[in-house]
């Protein structure tokens, strides 16, 4: 689990870098929900369960099976990408071979698209499973309500994870909502609503895997909220200080999810001393390599542009 | 060779498919139990099973986007939207997300998924359950929309959508339901996405149009060859896409044009007709092309004087048509 939590980070990290160097146009982040990302992940089947994620589930998707080169051809726009081939920005998440739904830009759309392949498992009698993801600020989309109403109507296993960050960009949570808690929301629609701290990777494996026994069991959807904290600007593109104060943003980094599991797994023995930075040597090293395979994987051909609107 | 109405073989090409194919599913608003408002979906609750005929809540981005996912995992849905006025909610679903999965997960997914709508006026039905918005989704790559307006059509071009690896949009004229009679073949046939029909070969005009209006044209073209006018009318059945081939011959033929349709002129297909004339056609043109359309307000109103008002008939049809034939 920590292992997985730190290459997220370590990937995550060297994505800002390229982006401040002048190499990589466009960052989204998972920093500071990788805990949650992993745990959630850990609880599902890879490539036999259906996931719809959101852009800031970078760590969903390693735990999964995708690769930091997976992400970084992403990130430098190369023909390789298997998320797109470099037709969608990047975290734009997608993978045939896993069962990650591929996602566009407009949000709380793939609640829908999770509610549907929840439905076709279900009309096979298959015990596969659904997850998606969104951000709090989605929430106030109709198709989130659309996808859970109908989720709950059909008895679908769907597993909807709110990653509540607190911000949608610049907006505070109490400007989305009047109520603190997405998961009260559950009640309205019939299905067990869990709020879980997104920063303990421990208990949120715990309701996620009790929400994927559920779904296979045939007892319908259940919303999980995890709250989490955003340590990054919204994306590249944004600067946080206009609306978020410092005093603020260095309270969430003393609650870094990453050090906090890393000191309570050094204080309970399961890490020895140099472990952590041993991991995290070690996915230093995965990212370099993948970073030098990216950058010498190619462009896509222009014309390649036409390719692929339809298929016959 | 049996003769049905046209939602009758609508209705048949459902059935057949989803007895021939397990993947087939039906899901939308009231299509369970009551079979549909129009009666469409009639009977394929009992046969099939709550299972592949779903009763959804009324939420159209629903109906769409879980088809979507459906598709993506293995099924075959045809969404029906009860009234294609009602097509808004869904239409981020259909041109954000259908229409773009297949390009922008270059060719992972993709989604054969049939999207269902009744059009269309003179039912009375007034701004919201009359109106003919075939040509946004037009525009827009990664759909194809396909209109039939024979019961023949209706079957063959369902089991195409059907069958199609890409979204496609079906829409049906409800005035042609039961108007509309013709004879449907026994057996599994399929009518190809993409072609034109010719109903009667002409040589002096050439009419494109599709859907009930096909009807209305054949009809007006009718009163003109009494008087020795010949005109070919072509029903178009794909809307997108166009077929383009059987557009340049038909016009090169005749020499003149008219593109008749339901649906206000404006950005529409008869502007795609008319553009695609002018670019393949220009030196055998012995008059301007011509649009009959819908006038440029926000919908079909009720007031029987207004609606008769909006709505095209066959002898509106004739009076456009005997202008260009003296030209």
């Amino acid at each position: 689990m920590f292992r997985h939590m730190t290459r997220a980070r370590v990937l995550d990290e060297r994505m800002w870098v390229l982006n401040r160097q002048g190499r990589a146009p466009f960052v989204i982040s998972c920093q500071g929900h990788e805990a949650a990302q992993v745990a959630f992940a850990m609880a599902l089947r890879p490539g036999y369960d259906w996931v719809a994620p959101y852009y800031r589930d970078l760590a969903v998707t390693l735990v999964l099976g995708m690769t930091p080169r997976d992400h970084l051809l992403a990130t430098m726009a190369r023909a390789a990408d298997p998320n797109s081939g470099a037709r969608q920005m990047p975290a734009h998440y997608g993978c045939r071979r896993l069962n990650i739904i591929t996602g566009g830009s407009p949000v709380a759309t793939q609640v829908l698209h999770a509610a549907g392949a929840a439905l076709a498992s279900k009309v096979r009698g298959e015990d596969a499973v659904a997850f998606t993801s969104l951000g709090e600020g989605s929430t106030s989309e109709g198709d989130f309500h659309e996808g859970l109403n109908f989720a709950a109507v059909h008895h679908l296993p769907l597993i909807t994870v709110v990653e509540n960050n607190g911000f949608a960009i610049s907006v505070p949570w109490d400007k989305q909502m009047p109520l603190k808690d997405v998961a009260l929301r559950a009640q309205a629609y019939g299905m067990p609503g869990v709020i879980v701290d997104g920063g303990d990777p421990v208990g949120c494996y715990a309701a996620m895997k009790e929400a994927v026994e559920r779904g296979r069991r045939g007892e319908g959807p259940t919303l999980i909220e995890a709250k989490v904290a955003r340590l990054t600007p919204h994306s590249s593109d944004d600067d946080d200080r206009v609306y978020k104060t410092r005093e603020a943003l260095a309270e969430e980094k003393r609650l870094d999810c990453v050090v906090l599991f890393r000191q309570e797994l050094e204080q309970s023995g399961v890490l020895a001393p140099g472990d952590a930075e041993e991991m995290r040597a070690e996915a230093m090293r995965e990212v370099d390599k993948a970073l030098q395979e990216a950058e010498a994987s190619p462009l896509p051909a222009p014309e390649s542009a036409l390719l692929h609107v339809y298929g016959d | 060779m049996a003769t049905k109405t046209y939602i009758e073989a609508i209705r048949e090409g459902m059935r057949d498919e989803m007895a021939r194919d397990e993947r087939v599913i039906v899901m939308g608003e009231d299509v369970g139990v009551k079979g549909g408002v129009f009666k469409a979906t009639e009977g394929l609750h009992k046969e099939f099973g709550e299972m592949r005929v779903i009763d959804t809540p009324l939420a159209e981005s629903a109906i769409v986007g879980v088809a979507i996912g459906a598709a993506i995992n293995g099924l075959l849905p045809i969404a029906e939207i009860q009234f294609q006025d009602f097509i808004m909610p869904a239409v981020d679903q259909i041109i954000s997300e259908a229409a773009k999965i297949r390009y922008r997960s270059n060719n992972d997914f993709h989604v054969p998924m049939v999207v269902r709508a009744p059009f269309g006026g003179g039912v009375h039905g007034a701004l919201y359950h009359s109106q003919s918005m075939e040509a946004m989704f037009c525009h827009i790559p990664g759909l194809k929309v396909v209109v039939p307006s024979t019961p023949h059509d209706a079957k063959g071009l369902l089991r195409a959508a059907i069958r199609d690896p890409d979204p496609v949009l079906y829409f049906e004229h409800k005035r042609a339901y039961r108007l509309i009679k013709g004879e449907v073949p026994e057996g599994d046939y399929v009518e190809p996405i993409g072609k034109a029909r010719v109903v009667s070969e002409g040589s002096d005009i050439a009419i494109f149009t599709y859907g009930l209006m096909t009807h209305f044209c054949a009809d007006a073209a009718e009163k003109l060859g009494a008087d020795g006018f010949s005109c070919e009318v072509v029903d178009l059945r794909t809307l997108r896409p166009l077929d383009r081939a059987q557009i340049v011959a038909s016009a090169r033929k005749c020499g003149k044009v008219l593109v008749v349709q339901e649906a206000n002129l404006a950005v529409s297909i008869a502007s795609e007709v008319a553009a695609i004339v002018a670019e393949d056609c220009f030196e055998y043109l012995d008059a301007p092309v011509m649009r009959l359309g819908g006038p440029e307000i926000p919908g079909v109103p009720f007031s029987p004087p207004l609606e008769e008002f909006y709505m095209l008939t066959p002898a509106k049809i004739e009076t456009e048509l005997r202008k260009l034939a003296a030209y």
